[in-house]
């Protein structure tokens, strides 16, 4: 039986390979011809030479979540070769180079034998040994085009985009891929009865990280000055801004930038500029990851105490710095939460797919400046460095940004007494101003607490405690402007609450369940803190299933901590091995837990 | 505002500055520091040089970092804004603001402590980024909030007020300034406010990072025999190399010096810097020269003050970064936001 549009492909190279191309073509040859792809780059801490896995998900129904199973291998990586061939799924397909001869499946006869040989077809091709390594890769991508069936006119028509003014390099690309695909056709029985066809699942959506999307939704929002420290899985974040702010944010009569990048000595610099700039009202950001928000949590206590304007990005990682730096987790929710001394809350975003990194990267200058505090947008691994299969952004021209309460000259000469820290209008939020405004009014000096109203110096208890009490009044503030949850309620008695990357399984998750008789509601969280729709939601479900990628379950802690509700209303879901949450994890859990309660399902499971 | 309290009423026979202003208009709230202390000298001197100038006080911003040197900020320009960061990041909250806001004259007030110890790194790079500022180290060679510990500028031997010798090697900011590359560096004496006036007002005026090291004793913890802080020890081991002073565009030049050999050099607003070389062998637009010789008097227990080096060709972050001459914080939407049809573009890109 031939399937279409519905597999797992996973490319095992060693990095540095010069893999990364071809494979990156592989999967958006797939994108352009409809078919809804899913990349995954699972990578080392490394530059070269250790192994690299590159998994491609088809899926014609749009279950773009990490699955376990692999159909197709490619396993051009000795060191892994053994656990690869192993990952394959029963009646799954092995390519990989067969030179030196003879069938490589090691005991797996229950899989397919697709083997090429890449190295002499290369060898009789090229003489370049450098070319050689190179178009082993190229030569693979041709094979797959004829066993997949892929559209070759899609394939050679991304070469030459890509090597675009560089024309001796797009006639060898081709011809190693004719070499693998004629291949395939003279010597393998292609197509595969795995293989694609041209669909329409894709629609209008694009093909792009969560990082480069978070960087021209910072740039939508007005952000002019990034300051930044070299961090994985950030470092592409800051690098994707400068690259876009150099087309988009330069003069054309001046040449001249109307931005600002600054790669700082360390994240405690780089958080310092943020709000160096964000106190002069210039919107900043830095992005970082799990490390440095450690190493700014001085400076995010400053920041909430003195009420400056300031936008992190954290590209959550597995912590911590000497662990697994190029693994996924979402593990920095309490360290972001409440990081820093004293008391201290910062609100935080939850982007899910590469469209809410756009769109939250923007809205989070106009959060920081209408809240005067630090927003921390929640990416992770899995949605900054892989491409996603996202919505096309969207910008409303009537859109304008909120600066927040900032008091220019004019209003400043309308009012009779200036007060940096008096709640005028009960929502915790006093008037700030900016420097260099007036002669004689509105200046103030900045501190953490030690000042009343009026930004004098004191260290009296009851200034203290009213400062402390009105920040609280701005975190019931922050409530009602951060995005709301996306709830899906059906009246059902249990429902899953879940976060950021966590999306991207969860529709597959939930059919699986669906089939077992188990139907649950659904509340995407979208930011922290929770406002009334989250406790409700909450409130009216009797079995709670709390979906994440820590070990803590950080989320479950934060719900209980901040609505005061029972932890054993909570039942976590987790995943913490690194790669994104799957489908399978979830459904398996949850599934256990039904059968080790006895909890009655919708109809009894289909043998 | 900061005021304390000060009376409103000053002496109507004050001078006032081009712009109207006395030198009142530049104070700011009474200090809490120590009777005696250097830093006060510094803020002193620092609201001379500014009223002098005649800048307008709310075009000033000051940003300092922890310790007894970084309260003074409230001390001094009662109309600019101010703000007091954490320890030893002072250097990065001025380099955001500076980015942020180009048109402002930055002040960053530090002490020894600040820069010299938790803060050394971010000084270093500061340095490097050629913050436009003007940057003072409020050098006492001791914690004085916590009472009297040394801190990393205290010369080897230098002793505690129990007589414990320091038994590190200092580390020198001005040496450090000089061989990163800062444009304008100096040295002075919180005692010598007429050195120190001329030099803070030069410094403000350049267009580049500008360094000042000002000696300034700590009369509780660091001020007796055997300190190479002390108000006596700096007096008698003094070596004034270059003297400077700014005239303005619409001043006479009345730079009442020592004899010694003048120089003029044009200032990016339109005054002049005047130097005056008190030693015939010292070139202060020699950077590695200006670095051996204050490297040479350390080694001999000589302070060398003075300007020690300023660059012919100065240039500043902004001018590296290719920023705009409009600051960054007074761009309008419509030069930030790439619009609506953009994005459909950009969205075909991902396709």
């Amino acid at each position: 039986m031939t399937t279409y549009n519905d597999f797992v492909i996973r490319f095992a190279n060693v990095n540095g390979s010069g893999s990364a191309s071809a494979n990156g073509m592989f999967a958006k040859a797939l994108f352009r011809m409809g078919i809804p792809v899913a990349t995954r780059n699972i990578f080392p801490s490394n530059i070269q030479g250790l192994p690299t896995w590159f998994e491609v998900r088809a899926s014609e129904k749009g279950y773009l979540g990490r699955r376990e199973g692999i159909d197709i291998m490619v396993a051009m990586n000795a060191e892994t070769y053994d656990e690869d061939v192993a990952s394959i799924v029963p009646g799954g397909f092995l390519l990989h180079d067969n030179s030196q001869g003879g069938d490589r499946r090691l005991n797996r006869s229950d899989i397919n034998d697709l083997g090429i040989p890449l190295s002499k077809l290369v060898q009789s091709e090229f003489e370049d040994p450098k070319q050689r390594q190179l178009f082993k890769n190229i030569v693979y991508l041709g094979a797959l085009s004829a066993l997949l069936n892929i559209d070759f006119e899609i394939i050679t028509g991304m070469v030459s985009e890509q090597y675009k003014g560089k024309d001796d390099l797009i006639k060898p690309n081709i011809t190693a891929m004719e070499l693998g695909r004629s291949y395939a056709h003279d010597y393998m029985k292609s197509p595969l009865p795995i293989q694609v066809r041209a669909s329409d699942g894709v629609g209008d959506r694009i093909l792009i990280d969560g990082n480069a999307a978070a960087a021209l939704g910072a740039i939508y929002g007005g952000a002019t000055i990034c300051a930044w420290y070299p961090i994985t899985p950030s470092t592409s974040m800051a690098e994707a801004f400068e690259q876009h702010a150099s087309k988009l944010r330069v003069d054309s009569d001046t040449s001249r930038k109307n931005y600002a990048v600054i790669q700082a000595e360390d994240e405690l610099a780089a958080m310092g500029i943020v709000i160096g700039a964000g106190w002069n009202g210039a919107r900043a950001f830095t992005a970082t990851s799990g490390p440095g928000v450690s190493l700014m949590t001085e400076f995010l206590g400053l920041a909430y105490f003195a009420e400056i304007p300031a936008v992190l990005f954290d590209v959550q990682r597995a912590g911590p710095s000497t662990g697994m730096p190029t693994r996924t987790q979402q593990a920095d929710l309490l360290s972001s939460a409440y990081a820093s001394h004293g008391d201290t809350r910062h609100p935080l975003l939850f982007p899910s797919s590469p469209k809410e990194c756009f769109d939250f990267a923007a809205s989070s200058f106009d959060l920081a400046d209408r809240l005067q505090t630090p927003i921390i947008v929640m990416n992770d691994l899995e949605l900054g460095m892989n491409d996603n299969l996202s919505q096309p952004f969207v910008w409303d021209d009537e859109r304008s940004y909120d600066r927040g309460k900032v008091l220019d000259r004019k209003k400043l000469e309308e009012i009779d007494e200036f007060g940096r820290y008096l709640d005028i209008d009960g929502d915790g939020i006093g008037y700030r101003t900016l420097p260099g405004t007036h002669p004689t009014k509105g200046a103030f000096f900045t501190r953490g607490t030690s000042r009343d109203e009026y930004a004098v110096y004191t260290e009296s208890p009851e200034a203290y405690t009213a400062n402390m009490d009105r920040l609280l009044r701005k975190w019931d503030t922050a409530k009602t402007l951060v995005p709301l949850p996306e709830i899906v309620d059906s009246d059902q008695k249990a429902c899953i609450i879940y976060y950021g990357t966590t999306e991207m399984p969860m529709s597959e998750a939930l059919d699986r369940l669906s089939d077992d008789g188990i139907q649950l509601d659904t509340m995407r969280l979208r930011a922290f803190p929770f406002g009334e729709a989250v406790t409700d939601f909450i409130d009216k479900h009797d079995i709670l299933f709390v979906a994440e990628q820590n070990r803590d379950g950080q989320m479950r802690t934060l719900l209980v901590n901040e609505l005061e509700i029972d932890p054993n209303r909570f039942i976590p879901v987790l995943y913490y091995g690194g790669l994104s949450i799957s489908a399978d994890t979830i459904h398996e859990q949850i599934l256990a837990y039904y059968t080790d309660h006895n909890l009655p399902r919708l109809k009894e499971v289909q043998s | 505002m900061t005021y304390v309290s000060k009376p409103e009423i000053h002496h109507p026979l004050l001078p006032v500055n081009e712009i109207g202003l006395n030198r009142r208009d530049y104070e700011g709230s009474v200090s809490t520091l120590c009777a005696g202390c250097g830093h006060d000298s510094v803020s002193a001197a620092l609201v001379q040089a500014c009223s002098e100038l005649s800048i307008p006080p709310h075009r000033f911003l000051k940003v300092s970092g922890i310790g007894c040197s970084s309260k003074t900020p409230a001390y001094f320009l009662g109309n600019s804004h101010g703000l007091n960061s954490v320890h030893g990041r002072m250097p990065s909250v001025a380099t955001g603001a500076n980015l942020a806001n180009r048109d402002l004259h930055c002040v960053g007030i530090s002490g020894d402590g600040d820069s010299a110890s938790i803060g050394l790194g971010q000084f270093g790079h500061i340095v490097r980024r050629k913050i436009n500022m003007l940057y003072i180290v409020d050098n006492n060679g001791t914690y004085g909030l916590t009472k009297g510990q040394f801190s990393a500028t205290n010369d080897l031997g230098s002793t505690s007020k129990k007589g414990q010798p320091t038994l590190y090697a200092p580390i020198d900011l001005v040496s450090m300034a000089l061989q990163i590359g800062a444009s304008f560096v100096a040295r002075s004496f919180s005692g010598d406010k007429r050195q120190l006036v001329p030099l803070m007002k030069a410094a403000i005026l350049h267009k580049g990072f500008a360094f000042i090291d000002v000696i300034s004793p700590c009369v509780m913890f660091n001020n007796h025999d055997g300190s190479t802080k002390s108000y006596d020890y700096v007096r008698q081991h003094t070596e004034h190399v270059v003297d400077a002073d700014v005239v303005l565009p619409t001043e006479e030049i009345t730079v009442d010096y020592k004899p010694g050999s003048k120089e003029s050099v044009n200032m990016p607003d339109g005054s002049l810097l005047h130097l005056n070389k008190l030693s015939d062998d010292y070139d202060p637009y020699d950077r590695v020269k200006a670095l051996g010789h204050v490297q040479e008097a350390q080694e001999r227990g000589e302070v060398v003050t003075g300007l020690l080096y300023v660059s012919q060709d100065p240039h500043d972050c902004h001018e590296i970064l290719e920023t705009t001459d409009v600051p960054l914080n007074a761009l309008e939407e419509s030069a930030l936001c790439p619009g609506a049809s953009t994005l459909l573009e950009i969205n075909q890109n991902f396709r």
